[in-house]
C-alpha cells in the first residue's frame, strides 16, 4: 500500500448492496472505447449469426425492427469499476434470434463493426440474459454508446456486451476475443470480481 | 537558477517517490499550481509529464498525469492543476492536500514531447487552453539555460482570465513573442474577433515553414488536430511538428 | 494529459475524438521498459507506416491502453495494467527500433 495522503477519499465505494464488490455507482453514462467510433446506417446495418458448420442467418434492420422486442430494466458493470444502475433499454432477446438456429456449439465469438470482438458461452446469450438492444432510456442508441445496435448482457462485465454488434460465430471449441487476449477475464463474472486472467 | 537536468543516464524502471507540498499558488480562479519537494528526484526534460497517485486510509488508491510546469530546480517540481467539477483528484489537489502533506510522483516520463537546450532550431509553441503547461516548461527551460534560440509562442483561451502564467508571460523575454487567441471573449483593445485558432493566426504569429522551426503542439485532441493539419497546410515538415493531445476524463 | 487538462473537455466545441498521442504510453510503459519505448519508432503491420510510437493514437477510456496506427486505424499495440501483472501486445507493429547510444539516453 503507498503512502496515505490526509483526508483523501476518492469516490464513494461502498454500501450499495446492488453493487458488485470493488464498484463504485455512478449517475452518467461514462464512454469507453478502443477505437474509432463506427457510424453504421441503419439501411447498411445487418446482423448475422454463423453457426460452427458456415451457415448464417442473417436480419436487416428493418427484419431486426420487426421481431418482437423486450424492455429490460437492468444493472450494468463496468471492469473498469463504475457500475450504474436501473437502466431501461429496448431491443430483441437472443432467444427469439436463436429459435431457428441449429447448432451443437457451446462457444460464441461476438463481433462487430469496427473490429471489436468479445467471447461468452452460448448458454450465458440464452434464457433471458441478453439482447441485441437498440434503444437506451427511450431514445435510439447513440453511436458513442454502440448505437444502432448492441449486445446487452448485463450480468457479465460490460465489454462482453459488445457495441456496434454486426454478427454471432458460434464455435465448437472458446475463441478469446479482443480484451481477453490482453489479459482480461475470459467469463467476467463482476460479482465474483473475475477482472484479470487468474481472478 | 534551475539546475540543469541530467537525462543522460538509464535510470532503470520508474519508482514511486513520495513528495511533500511545499507551495500552492492561484494561477486562476480554477487552477492552481502545485510546488513539491520529492527527495531523490533524477531531474527532467522540459515537456515530460508525471504521474501522482493518491492513497486513502482504507488503501483505495487512483493515479493520474499530469505534465510538468518548470524545469527541474533542485529536488522540487512543479505542476499546475485544473480543478474539474465533481472530479475525484483534483479538487483534492487544488483545495484539501495541506502543506507538507504526502503524495506519490513517479517520473519524469516521456522522450518525444521535450525541448532540449542544446537544440538549435527556432520553435514554435501553440498552446490551447491548460496546454500551456508542458510548453511553460519549455519557455521556461529556455529562459534557465540562457538560450537565444527564438521562440514564439500562441495560446488560445476562451478569456483573459483563463491565462495561465499571466504575470510572467507579460515581462516576457528576449527572443519570445507571445500571442494570444481569445476564443469567446477578448479584451477591448484587441481587434481580432473572438474565435478559434485559423490558418492566418498560425501563419502570421507562427514561423515561416523555410525557417525548419520545431513545433509542439499541446491542448485537447480537436485543437491540436486542427493546428497540426494547419501547420502542415502551411508547408511544415510532420517529423517537426510534436503533438501532445488530451481527452477529458472522469476526473 | 488526463485531469489536468480535463475542464477543457469540449473546449470550445472542438470535437473530442477519443484518443490522445502515444505520449500517454510513456509512464505505463516506464513501468516495465528501462528505456523510453514512446521514443522507439514502429511500423504497422497493416498500412507499412513508420513513425515514432509517441505518435500513435492512443484510446485510453478503455479496460486497457490501445494505440493504434495514425494512416490506418489498425491496432499497433495494447497494454493491459493489473494490479499483479501487465499484459503488452506488440502484434500490430513488425519491428521496434529503440534509440540507442553510448551512455544509453533514457528520458
Amino acid at each position: 500500500m503507498g503512502i496515505v495522503s490526509p483526508g483523501f477519499q476518492g469516490r464513494p465505494r461502498r454500501g450499495d448492496t446492488r453493487l458488485p464488490p470493488g464498484q463504485y455507482l455512478t449517475e452518467g453514462f461514462p464512454v469507453l472505447s478502443a477505437g474509432p467510433t463506427p457510424r453504421i446506417p441503419t439501411d447498411r446495418w445487418e446482423f448475422v449469426i454463423t453457426t460452427e458448420t458456415g451457415q448464417e442467418y442473417r436480419w436487416s434492420w428493418a427484419d431486426l425492427m420487426a421481431l418482437p422486442s423486450e424492455t429490460p430494466t437492468v444493472d450494468i458493470h463496468c471492469v473498469t469499476k463504475w457500475s450504474k444502475l436501473g437502466t431501461i433499454w429496448q431491443g430483441v432477446s437472443l432467444d427469439t434470434l436463436f429459435t431457428e438456429v441449429d447448432s451443437a456449439a457451446d462457444f460464441a465469438l461476438v463481433h462487430s463493426y469496427g473490429g471489436y470482438t468479445t467471447n461468452l458461452p452460448l448458454e450465458d446469450l440464452l434464457d433471458g440474459q441478453a439482447w441485441i438492444a437498440y434503444r437506451y432510456e427511450g431514445e435510439a442508441l447513440a453511436p458513442e454508446h454502440g448505437g444502432p445496435a448492441r449486445l446487452l448482457v448485463p450480468h457479465l462485465y460490460f465489454w462482453k456486451s459488445a457495441k456496434w454488434v454486426r454478427g454471432i460465430q458460434l464455435l465448437l471449441t472458446d475463441e478469446p476475443g479482443f480484451w481477453e487476449t490482453a489479459g482480461y477475464h475470459n467469463y467476467g463474472d463482476p460479482w465474483r470480481e473475475q477482472r484479470y486472467q487468474g481472478d | 537558477m534551475a539546475r540543469a537536468a541530467v537525462p543522460g543516464r538509464l535510470r532503470g524502471r520508474l519508482i514511486w517517490r513520495v513528495a511533500r507540498l511545499v507551495e500552492r499558488r492561484e494561477e486562476t480562479p480554477t487552477a492552481r499550481t502545485l510546488l513539491f519537494q520529492v527527495p531523490g528526484w533524477p531531474g527532467h526534460l522540459a515537456g515530460q509529464h508525471i504521474d501522482i497517485r493518491l492513497t486513502a486510509a482504507d488503501g483505495y488508491s487512483t493515479q493520474r498525469s499530469y505534465s510538468l510546469a518548470a524545469p527541474p530546480d533542485e529536488d522540487r517540481v512543479e505542476l499546475t492543476v485544473q480543478q474539474v467539477p465533481d472530479g475525484e483528484v483534483s479538487p483534492y489537489l487544488t483545495q484539501v492536500l495541506g502543506i507538507g502533506d504526502p503524495v506519490e510522483i513517479r517520473g519524469p516520463v516521456g522522450g518525444w514531447f521535450v525541448w532540449r537546450p542544446t537544440a538549435t532550431e527556432p520553435v514554435l509553441l501553440v498552446a490551447g487552453g491548460s496546454g500551456i503547461v508542458p510548453l511553460m516548461a519549455m519557455v521556461r527551460a529556455r529562459q534557465a539555460a540562457g538560450s537565444r534560440i527564438p521562440f514564439r509562442l500562441i495560446y488560445s483561451v476562451r478569456t483573459p482570465q483563463e491565462i495561465y502564467y499571466a504575470a510572467e508571460l507579460r515581462r516576457g523575454a528576449p527572443g519570445l513573442d507571445v500571442t494570444y487567441l481569445y476564443t469567446r471573449v477578448a479584451p477591448e483593445e484587441v481587434t481580432r474577433p473572438p474565435g478559434r485558432i485559423s490558418v492566418y493566426d498560425v501563419n502570421t504569429h507562427g514561423w515561416p515553414a523555410e525557417f525548419e522551426p520545431t513545433c509542439y503542439v499541446c491542448g485537447p485532441t480537436g485543437f491540436v488536430e486542427t493546428v497540426a493539419d494547419i501547420l502542415v497546410a502551411l508547408g511544415h515538415d510532420p517529423r517537426r511538428i510534436k503533438t501532445e493531445r488530451f481527452g477529458p476524463t472522469g476526473g | 494529459m488526463t485531469e489536468g487538462y480535463a475542464g477543457l473537455g469540449g473546449y470550445d466545441g472542438y470535437g473530442y475524438d477519443g484518443y490522445e498521442d502515444g505520449n500517454a504510453l510513456a509512464g505505463p510503459l516506464r513501468e516495465i521498459f528501462t528505456v523510453d519505448v514512446t521514443a522507439a519508432t514502429c511500423r504497422c503491420v497493416s498500412c507499412g507506416r513508420t513513425g515514432e510510437v509517441a505518435t500513435l493514437r492512443v484510446y485510453r477510456h478503455a479496460p486497457g491502453l490501445v494505440a493504434r496506427c495514425p494512416g490506418c486505424d489498425a491496432v499497433v499495440l495494447r497494454l493491459t495494467r493489473a494490479p499483479h501483472a501487465a499484459w503488452l501486445d506488440l502484434k500490430g507493429t513488425t519491428a521496434l527500433r529503440i534509440p540507442m547510444s553510448e551512455d544509453a539516453v533514457s528520458v
